[in-house]
């Protein structure tokens, strides 16, 4: 690379303008990082960390405060949301790359894109007005009349259906983290050599076991990349389940129960934080959220760069 | 020959679910859109852009400050986000091209992207609303300019590293300076790719609710002062889904039709404008 900017003195103003502009990046992740930990530090000096991710209070008139019911609403929605959606999604990319005809494939395309544009907070209408409904007068009961009879699996399914609940705000997840999966599993099936393909074919393989034992195995990084990211995506997901997760702030054994997680806890009570410990708590509750994430995408970020580089 | 059928079975049962799990992704968008449309379409009228909101409860009213508010906030944070997003993403692919540092800010500008946007609110608050004591519009648009600026960093990076290194040295042979190299030549090469990268982080932004919460907040009147709390059609939407009247509801699936309407229309440009000038991807 040639420096040849360094000759003329636009050049070099022009470089240095660009250069900053590229570090805001660096100064916004910095800065947020920075401003979080300032900003919770009262909470941190006053309930530490372990006692803090540990504790499941969350009393604003006590003041006492802990994030372990935000942490469990927050890993079980993101836990089954990626149940729900992993196998949907490759589905997805399998029929995507190696089944559609191809008059087929550009559509399907299209709709998944289309799928992921939409906000957010649609999701979460839709998941409050039309979703809820559904789920509380067919969906649930039909569970509990099925998988709610099993010893020991009936637990997950006790209570009242309300519709207002983990398992809703976990299938509204899911449906909105399919698009992020499906694209990235399907960019990493498209890595896979025809050649190989081709060979496989050629000893007489059925597509299914192509698929199974040559595009599966050579894209495993980047399917793993894909959900990891989603992961990431499905952690600091804010609309989509505010509105149907209830808020409230208890650890149960019950899919059919409402609960908080650090996103939803944020939204509904930021504003109305009324003492310097409340609120002080809330950004320890988003400090947490964005180390979480930003290892999760980290990883992620990784193992789609490995798969990458191997192709 | 056993082997052989029960092998073929195994196959078309596993490409049955296949095309089943495709079929479902088709079906939510089908049920998501469809239902935002029925219900939305219902409750579209001229007042809901002409007039502000009725008091609570009562009949009637618009969204009209949500609307402006709504426009004022996304251009606001366009013309904070794009000029550091298109800069930044000049310096990776041109002053930079090859080097750690470039890399490196590729890298967290990736993970930045899918930050969780409610954080950067929370940043934004302790930043720009409680030293000055109260919500206002300024906050909004900042908040989304710092979700807008890594999406259009990448693109613009992308786009440029897409045009072909020989242009450079055909402009450089004729001895113009770097500077003009890639305002003349690298730009206009990748204009299209720049301007879709744009109109994809404005879609991005226009449908974020969560950092808009507790920086530009909700104003129930209508306002264009930015140092004010200024109203937003996402805030409104889940003010008035979350809200106890009907009229609120009908108007909450109004604003949600028309703002869907509007980002998945910039999101089809954004690709139609890919395919028109760099051919079938």
């Amino acid at each position: 690379m040639p420096l040849l900017f360094k000759k003329n003195p636009v050049d070099i103003f022009f470089s240095v303008i660009t250069a900053l502009a590229a570090l805001s990046v660096v100064v916004f992740i910095a800065g947020i990082l920075y401003i979080l930990i300032r900003e919770s530090s009262l909470s941190i000096e006053r309930f530490g960390v372990f006692n803090f991710i540990f504790s499941t209070d969350w009393d604003p008139v006590r003041e006492s405060f802990g994030a372990a019911t935000n942490l469990f609403g927050t890993a079980v929605t993101t836990f089954l949301s990626l149940l729900f959606a992993i196998p949907v999604a490759v589905g997805i990319a399998i029929f995507v790359t190696e089944i559609a005809p191809n008059f087929l494939k550009g559509p399907i395309g299209v709709a998944i894109e289309l799928l992921a544009a939409i906000p957010s907070i649609i999701y979460g209408m839709w998941g409050l007005f039309t979703l809820a409904p559904i789920m509380s007068e067919y969906i649930e009961p039909a569970l509990q009349a099925s998988l709610g009879k099993v010893p020991v699996l009936g637990i997950l399914f006790e209570g009242t259906p309300m519709g207002i609940d983990l398992l809703t705000a976990s299938v509204i997840l899911s449906i909105m983290i399919i698009p992020f999966t499906a694209s990235i599993s399907r960019d990493a099936f498209n890595l896979t050599p025809a050649v190989v393909k081709e060979s496989a074919y050629a000893l007489g393989a059925t597509r299914w076991e192509v698929v199974k034992n040559v595009v599966i195995p050579y894209s495993r990084l980047g399917i793993f990349g894909g959900v990891v990211l989603s992961l990431g995506r499905a952690l600091g997901e804010t609309m989509a389940v505010a509105f149907v997760l209830g808020n409230n702030h208890q650890i149960t054994s019950s899919l059919l129960d409402a609960a908080a997680t650090i996103t939803v806890t944020l939204a509904n009570e930021f504003t109305e934080a009324d003492t310097d410990l409340y609120l002080s708590s809330l950004f320890y509750l988003a400090l947490i959220l964005f180390v979480l994430s930003f290892i999760t995408l980290a990883i992620a970020k990784i193992f789609l760069l490995r798969a990458e580089r191997r192709s | 020959m056993d082997i052989v059928r029960k092998r073929k079975i195994e196959s078309f049962v596993a490409l049955t679910l296949s095309t089943l799990a495709a079929m479902s992704g088709l079906f939510w968008l089908v049920f998501i859109l469809g239902d935002v449309l029925i219900h939305g379409i219902g409750a579209l009228n001229l007042g809901l852009f002409l007039e502000d909101p009725a008091p609570p409860g009562i009949e009637g009213g618009g969204l009209r400050n949500a609307f402006v508010g709504q426009l004022l906030i996304t251009l606001c944070a366009t013309i904070i986000g794009v000029p550091l997003g298109v800069l930044g993403g000049t310096f990776l692919a041109e002053y930079a091209r090859g080097r750690k540092i470039a890399r490196i800010i590729s890298i967290l500008s990736d993970i930045m992207v899918s930050v969780p946007s409610i954080v950067v609110g929370t940043f934004i608050y302790a930043v720009l609303v409680k030293p000055l004591g109260h919500f206002n519009g300024w906050a909004g648009a900042v908040a989304l300019a710092i979700i807008m600026v890594p999406v259009v960093l990448r693109t613009t990076e992308d786009m440029l590293t897409l045009v072909p290194w020989t242009l450079r040295e055909a402009a450089f042979a004729l001895g113009a300076p770097y500077y003009k190299v890639i305002i003349q030549v690298v730009y206009r090469g990748a204009a299209a790719g720049i301007l879709t990268g744009i109109l994809l982080s404005i879609a991005r932004v226009a449908g974020e609710t969560a950092p808009l919460l507790f920086t530009s907040f909700n104003n129930s009147f209508f306002s264009v002062n930015m140092n004010e709390p200024i109203s937003s059609l996402t805030v409104t939407i889940f003010q008035y889904a979350m809200g106890p009247y009907d009229s609120w509801h009908a108007q909450a699936w109004a604003a949600s039709l028309i703002i869907t309407i509007f980002i998945l229309m910039l999101t089809i440009a954004g690709r139609l404008i890919i395919r028109w000038r760099y051919g079938k991807r």
